[in-house]
């Protein structure tokens, strides 16, 4: 008499299957998820969303004292250091901000995870979105810091937009794989800030990669933020910062393969989220 | 194709238990590191630990049902029994280990009134974020919004965050955004144990109206009224097996046999004595004299106490009848109410106590048992002597269940015969005139 009834079969290790399409139906789910955590950020602060600016900023003022005025480092070319660490600040806190919500983003609501259904790969996915809301605030700045010094970039920055890709996609695999082991090893709790904090010395917000050593290049290149922060300044500072191919190769197949096994780690996991969160 | 909505087959549901008490909930990584390690080189184990203080807990086992479109089905059972995960499997929170489940349709359960509630959000907001939870699109809930917030009450409020909510506010809006989805296929567990006996009321109204909309409803309480009001098939579990299936009368009566299962009282139990006398054994009894552990109000209270005595004259025994909070809210006494004294030839007896009617609330309730020198001092007194249960309160059979939790007491006060009005008029009241 009804339009056919849609059937759902249960059953062990069936969820693979409907698993994509599930995604699709719960997609409202997903944005009101993202809208929630946005609306809340800042709620009950005084300066409110101005928050995400300003972390950034001074971040920067401290590296152009302490790497340019104290330390003597310089950008290189004739772009002003201030340009130089900002284009690097600023996806690296995009990522670091990604990466530990997505990390912590199961456990935070773990109330909805053992009450209802959804596709759970929703929940990191949307703290990583979420970030991407700071993340174009701060892009903001960044132009009035550009115009500020009276730097115009070339050509080159409409290929920013596949850098942020990286850079999100190197979150979510990270934030994938660790939220998944946060839930079941809480011991993850503690990685996560470690991690952030060796990333920044790792990668390079402070200094150019021409500055590390030839025969540690390959270990180094396989962080996949070098790539995402080469690129960054590469494409905003017309080309000043030289992008290596091979840097940008092997930070890119690093953060394919991460976030290919994040999604697949996380996927197998998933279905015990609710039995042991 | 049959016209069964829901289809459940063999399912089983195996959780890994530890027994040790200090551990926590969470595996250290530390622990699967040293097993991994122990898998790489020892003889080829399974990864996961396999201590033998691991062991493997069947929630449910070999669990199968259908249930036809537009029934309404309580699940039935005590705590422990599987309930919970069955309606966890159903909502697809976790997975079966074995067994499948065919659903024919679109499937919102309500685990937890106010699942995903934001305390920051206001009340407008939590309405959408809930609904989304639930699975409504945000063109249901639209066109829903004014019939939730007038369920709730709080229009005044929709501006406000919820965490400046009262309690009963929240709930309000909570159930108000649940009981306006509108699957084919409606779990439901534990919802109506919360909110005030007026909210409840009205809880179960909105229920009825569900369950008569065609839709099929899965329903899991304790509230033994409700069940019996709502529903029309009951299924009954018990340690993870389905021991019964079918109306929904039936149902609670044979879950209501099931809990009067008399093993767990052990006949005599050692509570010492006194100088005179030593109580043995206090047993509440049904209808047909069996020990049980559930009392239906409205019948007689019929006690069976075991004791020794030496034969001293002049003693008698008094039972103390204790609410769930151990308040003491009656006596009886062998002597003070019925002149008896206990028998003054040496030796073991029983007694058998009818006590009147009683309309208890439902609840738990205890009973303190004591024999005494009348009018002197007291012999042997045992607390706890007997524990019963009652499981449903509803004087006249009416669908409000009265339970002890309310705060309202533990007895429902109730008219003999009918009730009539008469007009009144002042020039009658002779009473006050003298």
């Amino acid at each position: 008499m009804n339009a056919p009834r849609p059937e759902l079969i249960i059953e062990a290790g069936r969820a693979e299957q409907q698993y994509w399409r599930d995604l699709w139906h719960f997609r409202e789910l997903f944005y009101i998820l993202a809208w929630r955590d946005i609306v809340v950020r800042y709620k009950q602060t005084v300066i409110g969303v101005a928050w995400a600016v300003i972390r950034p900023f001074l971040t920067i003022v401290v590296f152009t004292l302490v790497f340019n005025r104290v330390a003597k480092l310089e950008a290189p070319g004739d772009i002003p250091y201030a340009l130089f660490v900002s284009a690097a600040i600023i996806p690296w806190q995009f990522f670091a901000a990604a990466f530990s919500e997505a990390s912590g983003s199961l456990l935070s609501n773990s109330g909805l995870i053992s009450k209802v259904y959804f596709p759970r790969l929703i929940i990191p996915a949307g703290s990583v979105i979420t970030s991407l809301v700071d993340f174009a605030l701060t892009l903001a700045m960044l132009a009035v810091l550009m115009l500020w010094y009276g730097f115009a970039p070339d050509w080159r920055i409409l290929l920013l937009p596949l850098f942020i890709l990286q850079a999100f996609a190197a979150a979510l695999g990270a934030g994938l794989f660790l939220c998944a082991l946060n839930v079941k090893y809480r011991d993850f709790r503690y990685v996560v800030p470690f991690i952030v904090q060796f990333g920044l010395y790792v990668s390079p917000v402070g200094f150019g990669s021409e500055r590390v050593p030839q025969y540690l290049r390959w270990l180094y290149d396989l962080n996949p933020m070098v790539g995402v922060i080469e690129g960054f300044r590469w494409a905003c500072l017309k080309g000043a910062s030289p992008l290596e191919a091979r840097t940008l190769g092997s930070s890119l197949t690093v953060t394919i393969a991460l976030c290919a096994f994040g999604i697949w780690y996380f996927r197998k996991t998933e279905k015990t989220f609710a039995d042991v969160i | 194709m049959s016209d069964a909505i829901i289809t459940v087959e063999n399912l089983g549901k195996c959780y890994r238990l530890q027994h040790q008490q200090e551990r926590q909930r969470y595996v250290a990584l530390r622990d699967v590191i040293t097993s991994k390690v122990k898998g790489l080189f020892g003889n080829r184990q399974p990864a996961i630990d396999n201590r033998q203080s691991e062991e493997d807990f069947w929630a449910l086992k070999d669990v199968s049902f259908e249930i036809k479109q537009g029934a309404v089905v309580g699940i039935i059972g005590r705590n422990g029994a599987g309930k919970s995960t069955l309606l966890k499997i159903l909502s697809r929170i976790t997975e079966p280990t074995k067994g499948r489940i065919t659903l024919r349709g679109r499937v919102a359960s309500l685990l937890e009134v106010g699942t995903g509630f934001h305390p920051e959000l206001t009340g407008r907001e939590n309405i959408f974020l809930n609904g989304a939870i639930l699975g409504m699109s945000r063109a249901e809930v639209r066109s829903k919004f004014d019939e939730i917030v007038a369920f709730a009450e709080v229009e005044k409020f929709l501006d406000t965050p919820v965490k400046r909510y009262s309690s009963g506010m929240y709930v309000r809006l909570a159930f108000g955004v649940a009981a306006h989805l509108e699957p084919e296929i409606l779990i439901v567990d534990e919802v109506l144990a919360v909110g005030d006996a007026e909210f409840q009321r009205k809880c179960l109204g909105k229920m009825h109206d569900i369950s008569k909309g065609g839709r099929t409803v899965l329903f899991v309480s304790h509230n033994m009224a409700a069940m019996k009001s709502l529903t029309t098939q009951g299924i009954v579990l018990n340690n993870g097996c389905v021991v019964f299936s079918g109306s929904s009368e039936t149902a609670i009566e044979y879950y209501t046999q099931l809990s009067m299962r008399p093993e767990s009282r052990q006949p005599l139990k050692s509570w010492g004595r006194g100088t005179h006398t030593a109580i043995r054994a206090v047993r509440l009894l049904d209808a047909s004299d069996r020990p049980t552990a559930l009392y239906q109000p409205g019948r007689h209270l019929k006690l069976e106490i075991v004791f020794e005595t030496d034969g001293t004259s002049g003693l008698s025994f008094e039972i103390f009848l204790l609410d769930a909070a151990n308040v003491k809210v009656g006596l009886a006494s062998l002597h003070q109410f019925h002149g008896r004294t206990l028998p003054t030839r040496p030796g073991a007896y029983t007694c058998c106590f009818n006590l009147n009617p009683l309309w208890l609330a439902s609840g738990a309730y205890s009973m303190n048992v004591m024999t005494s020198v009348v009018n002197s001092s007291l012999d042997h007194y045992v607390e706890s002597a007997c524990e019963f249960e009652v499981v449903l309160s509803n004087p006249n059979g009416h669908s409000w269940d009265f339970k002890q939790s309310y705060g309202y007491g533990p007895l429902a006060l109730l008219n003999d015969g009918d009730i009539s009005f008469t007009p009144f008029s002042p020039s009658l009241t002779g009473a006050n005139a003298n």
